[in-house]
C-alpha cells in the first residue's frame, strides 16, 4: 500500500496545476466569450487550491484555539489561508465586472465571437 | 492551427512546472523553516509561527485568521474593499444604460410553485439570521465579516429566485454600504492619528479569552464589514435582474 | 488510509470535470459543471484544514457566481456554434 501514499502526496500539486491548465487552454483555443471567462474562472480555482495545500502540515489541526487543550505548536501555518481568502472574494468582482462589459459588447455586436468582433473593426 | 501551438505552449508550461514541484514535498512543516540553518548568527523563525506564538498576547482573539485578516494584514483587508467598492460602482453605471435601451420581453414564463414561494419565505429570515451570527461571531469561530457577508447575500439570492416581482430598495442598500466604508476608514484613521498606528485595536479593553466581548475592536471592525460586503454583494447580484 | 483515497478520487473527479467545462457547446450545461467544480473544491479545502477558506468558496462559487453566469447568458445566446 505505499503506492497510494506517494500518489497522494503529488496529487494536490497535480490537480491544482491541471486546473489552471485547463482554464489556460480554454482562454487560448475557443473564441466565445463566455468560455473565455469560465476559463478565467477555473485558473482562479486552481490558484486557491495551490496556495491552501502549501500551508497543510501531516497530522496537525486547524488554527482556531477553541478549547485551551490546543497547543499553537499543534497548529497548521495560518498565513496561506488569510491571503486566499482575500483572492477568493477579488476573483468575484472581477467576473461580475467582465460579465457587465459582456452584456453591453452584445448589445453593441449582437455577436459574442471575438473573431467577428475584431473583424468588424477594420 | 491554434490548438496545435496551444498544447505545445501548455507542454512547455508542464515541464517547467514540474521542474519547479519536483522539490516540494507536501504537508512537511512551515514554508520557511528552513532558513533557520542557513543563516549564521540570526535566528529568522517562519512569520505563521510568530503569529501563531504572539497571538494571546497582542490580540486575545481565539481565531487566529481573524485576528490575521485585521491586524496584521490590515492594508490588504482595507484595498480588498475598495476593489469590492469600485466592482459595485462600475456595474452600477455601465448595467443602467444597458436597461434604457432594452425594450419589454415577456416578464416570465412561469412562476415558481406554491410549495417553493412558501418555503423561501420561512428560510430566508433563518439564513439571515445565520448570517449576522457567523460575523458577529467571527473571533470566536470559523466565520467573519466575509463569510456573514456572503451568507446574507445568499438568503436574498433565493428570495430573488422565488419571487418573479421582488424589489428591494437600492437607496437602503447604497446607503449602508458607503456608511459602512466610511465608518471603517474613520475607525483607522482615529488610531493613526491620535496614537500613531492605523487601525490600533486596543482602544476598548481587551477582555477574557474566548468570550464574546474579548479581542478589543476586531469584533467591531468586522461587524461592519460584514454589513458592507452583505449589501454590497446583494447589489451586485440585484443589478442583472431585469425589473428594477 | 480511506481519507487519502476519498482525495484522491475527488481529485480525479475535478479534472474530469474540467474537461466536460470546455468541451461542451451548450453554454448552460458549462456553467453548471463549473459550479460543481467549485463545491469540490470547497470540500477539499475542508479536508485541508482550512475552515474559513470552505465558507467563502461554497457561498461564492457556488451560488453568486453561477446565479449571474445564468442571467448573462439568458440575456445573450445560448449555444455555443
Amino acid at each position: 500500500m505505499n503506492w497510494i501514499e506517494t500518489v497522494y502526496n503529488y496529487s494536490y500539486f497535480v490537480g491544482a496545476f491541471g486546473l489552471i491548465m485547463i482554464g489556460l487552454y480554454a482562454v487560448m483555443v475557443k473564441t466565445n466569450l463566455i468560455k473565455i471567462l469560465i476559463g478565467i474562472n477555473l485558473i482562479d480555482v486552481g490558484v486557491n487550491i495551490f496556495l491552501v495545500s502549501l500551508g497543510y502540515i501531516k497530522g496537525k489541526g486547524a488554527p482556531i484555539f477553541s478549547s485551551a487543550k490546543i497547543n499553537p505548536a499543534n497548529v497548521i501555518d495560518p498565513i496561506p489561508q488569510a491571503l486566499v481568502l482575500t483572492a477568493i472574494v477579488i476573483g468575484l468582482a472581477v467576473t461580475a465586472l467582465s460579465l457587465s462589459v459582456i452584456i453591453k459588447l452584445y448589445g453593441h455586436y449582437k455577436t459574442l465571437d471575438i473573431s467577428k468582433i475584431r473583424e468588424m473593426r477594420w | 492551427m491554434k490548438k496545435i501551438i496551444a498544447t505545445l505552449i501548455l507542454l512547455v508550461f508542464t515541464f517547467y512546472v514540474y521542474n519547479t514541484i519536483k522539490g516540494f514535498k507536501f504537508g512537511h512543516d512551515f514554508i520557511g523553516a528552513k532558513t533557520q540553518n542557513k543563516t549564521i548568527s540570526k535566528k529568522i523563525e517562519p512569520a505563521g509561527k510568530h503569529y501563531l506564538e504572539n497571538n494571546k498576547l497582542e490580540n486575545n482573539s481565539a481565531n487566529v485568521i481573524t485576528s490575521i485578516v485585521v491586524s496584521y494584514r490590515g492594508f490588504d483587508t482595507l484595498g480588498e474593499v475598495t476593489v469590492l467598492f469600485l466592482a459595485a460602482t462600475g456595474l452600477g453605471v455601465i448595467l443602467t444604460i444597458v436597461r434604457k435601451e432594452d425594450d419589454d420581453e415577456e416578464s416570465s414564463e412561469r412562476e415558481p410553485s406554491l410549495i417553493v414561494k412558501t418555503a423561501a419565505r420561512i428560510l430566508f429570515p433563518l439564513i439571515f439570521l445565520f448570517g449576522v451570527y457567523v460575523f458577529i461571531h467571527g473571533h470566536l469561530t470559523p466565520g467573519g465579516g466575509f463569510q456573514g457577508g456572503t451568507i446574507i447575500a445568499t438568503a436574498y439570492l433565493m428570495m430573488f429566485l422565488s419571487y418573479s416581482n421582488f424589489k428591494i430598495n437600492h437607496t437602503i442598500f447604497k446607503s449602508i454600504e458607503s456608511l459602512s466604508g466610511l465608518t471603517f476608514i474613520t475607525i483607522g484613521l482615529v488610531g493613526l492619528l491620535g496614537f500613531g498606528m492605523f487601525l490600533k485595536l486596543d482602544l476598548i479593553p481587551m477582555g477574557v479569552f474566548n468570550s464574546l466581548f474579548s479581542a478589543g475592536l476586531i469584533p467591531v471592525v468586522y461587524i461592519i464589514v460584514g454589513f458592507k460586503v452583505g449589501s454590497e454583494l446583494t447589489a451586485v447580484v440585484d443589478s442583472y435582474r431585469e425589473n428594477w | 488510509m480511506v481519507l487519502m483515497l476519498l482525495q484522491i478520487f475527488l481529485i480525479a473527479l475535478m479534472l474530469i470535470a474540467a474537461i466536460f467545462t470546455v468541451v461542451y457547446k451548450d453554454l448552460m450545461n458549462s456553467v453548471i459543471v463549473s459550479g460543481f467544480i467549485s463545491l469540490v473544491a470547497s470540500l477539499l479545502f475542508y479536508f485541508l484544514q482550512a475552515p474559513d477558506v470552505a465558507l467563502t468558496e461554497a457561498a461564492i462559487g457556488t451560488g453568486l457566481t453561477t446565479y449571474i453566469f445564468v442571467l448573462t447568458i439568458r440575456k445573450t445566446e445560448r449555444m455555443e456554434k
